[in-house]
């Protein structure tokens, strides 16, 4: 099990055990984490599970496609360390993630 | 008065389940009319994700969304449905003889026996931008769609966005406006390269402003904008402007569905799980937009329950007919309907 942190809007820290090879997208919505809609179920279609990574691991978990690029236009307030979470696998070396939800999704 | 359109079924929504709701109330001989917002069939399938592999429907190990799409509008092509795209369906009257009366947002009139409402997530919508105040501009200053150039002209327009729509109406307003600018987060455009290459163009000639970030405010009074800050790479921008378009794709809302007067549970609507009949005897609900205990989301669902409702559709439309339970594989009056015997 790979551990990932979810910071809430409000800061209440969510720490749930994640599978290897789900999303992290998945595991917000299995542990009912405010913030993330996932309007589209992880089809990279809505931009509604919209998080900050935090910057320590921003290198490891790497930059978007062009695809999650063209989406994360339609989402609020982007930042550089912005991704999809239905884009990102959890794996062994993303042990201990950080990600936060932003304010609103789009 | 204006025409009014006549149909066995009126079905709200012409995705999968919708789609195939005319298969199953064609085999006993209901004549179906859809209505969907999108300008295509397919809802969520030819919207979301075309492209997209489904790996849970029977019989096909996998198949793309658009595949399915094609593929059920063959299998109901033998029932001749007709489809009214680009609208919305706006209010709902019962009438005396028990049909109802549906009427766009268009004001075209229809009246059917029994409506479906297939309408998955809700009618898909331009999405309103996370800016704080924007509501105040709506449809004064802040639009989401072009409905007529000339409400532009002479204006200082804010274009927001980086797909087709954003960059189609930057080339096509500019003539008209006084002047255009154009806020994309970033240099690199979803729109097609011609549109890119020729905005980059009219900015070197000077014709027009791309401006790199996001529209964080707006400034105004009485609905009328007067200016937008941009938070961009080098700080926030203050762009003096009367019009704004923001082209930030669509989401899925209800609507007009709500008012109906149907029992709804967190925006969907309950139904029974025999008939898939709401709240109002005659009015069905089927795929993602009802509930009842244990619904999933799936296509699959949807498509148990299309075939369920049209023997109670059927009891509705012709009453005291006996309903017979047939086969197409072994029913030649079923194949008939189909198409496949003279």
């Amino acid at each position: 099990m790979t551990k990932l942190t979810f910071i809430a809007h409000d800061g209440t820290h969510f720490d749930v055990d994640a599978e290897n090879g789900s999303t992290v997208m998945e595991n917000a919505i299995r542990n009912a984490v405010p913030g993330i809609e996932a309007e589209c179920g992880g089809a990279c279609a809505c931009a509604t599970c919209h998080v900050y990574v935090d910057e320590a691991w921003t290198a490891e978990v790497g930059e978007p496609e062009a695809m999650e690029e063209d989406m994360l236009d339609f989402a609020y307030d982007v930042q550089p360390n912005s991704r999809l979470s239905c884009q990102i696998k959890v794996r062994d070396a993303l042990d201990g993630l950080v990600v936060r939800v932003p304010a609103r999704q789009g | 008065m204006t025409d009014i359109t006549r149909t066995d079924v009126l079905i709200v929504g012409a995705g999968p389940v919708g789609l195939f709701a005319v298969f199953e109330l064609g085999l006993f001989d209901m004549k179906c009319h859809l209505i969907d917002i999108l300008d295509r069939p397919g809802g969520q399938c030819a919207e979301l994700y075309p492209e997209k592999p489904i790996y849970d429907i029977p019989g096909w190990p996998s198949i793309s969304a658009q595949g399915l799409v094609d593929k059920l509008l063959e299998q109901i092509a033998p029932f001749k449905p007709d489809f009214t795209f680009n609208r919305m369906v706006s209010s709902l009257e019962k009438l005396e003889d028990g049909s109802f009366r549906v009427i766009t947002d268009e004001n075209e009139v229809f009246e059917a026996k029994v409506v479906v409402i297939a309408a998955g997530g809700g009618s898909f919508q331009p999405k309103r931008p996370p800016i704080p105040g924007i509501e105040l501009y709506e449809g004064k200053s802040v639009f989401y769609s072009v409905r007529r150039m000339e409400e532009f002209r002479g204006h200082d327009l804010i274009i927001v966005g980086g797909g087709d729509s954003a960059l189609d109406w930057t080339l096509n307003l500019q003539p008209v406006a006084k002047s255009v600018t154009l806020v994309h987060r970033r240099p690199e455009f979803r729109a097609a390269p011609d549109s890119v290459n020729k905005m980059y163009a009219m900015q070197e000639m000077k014709e027009l402003e791309f401006k790199i970030g996001q529209v964080s405010g707006l400034s105004g009074a009485d609905g009328q904008l007067s200016s937008a800050t941009i938070k961009s790479p080098d700080g926030d921008i203050e762009v003096p402007c009367t019009r704004m378009l923001p082209f930030f794709g669509l989401t899925m809302k209800l609507g007009p569905i709500a008012e109906w007067g149907l029992n709804l549970h967190e925006n969907m609507i309950p139904v029974d799980t025999e008939k898939f009949q709401t709240s109002i005897p005659g009015i069905f609900a089927v795929g993602d937009i009802n509930w009842y205990p244990g619904k999933l989301k799936l296509i699959l669902s949807g498509f148990h329950e299309v075939a369920l409702m049209a023997q109670a559709a059927k009891r509705i439309i012709s009453p005291g007919e006996r309903i017979v339970f047939q086969y197409t594989t072994s029913s030649t009056s079923l194949q008939k309907k189909l198409g496949v015997v003279g």
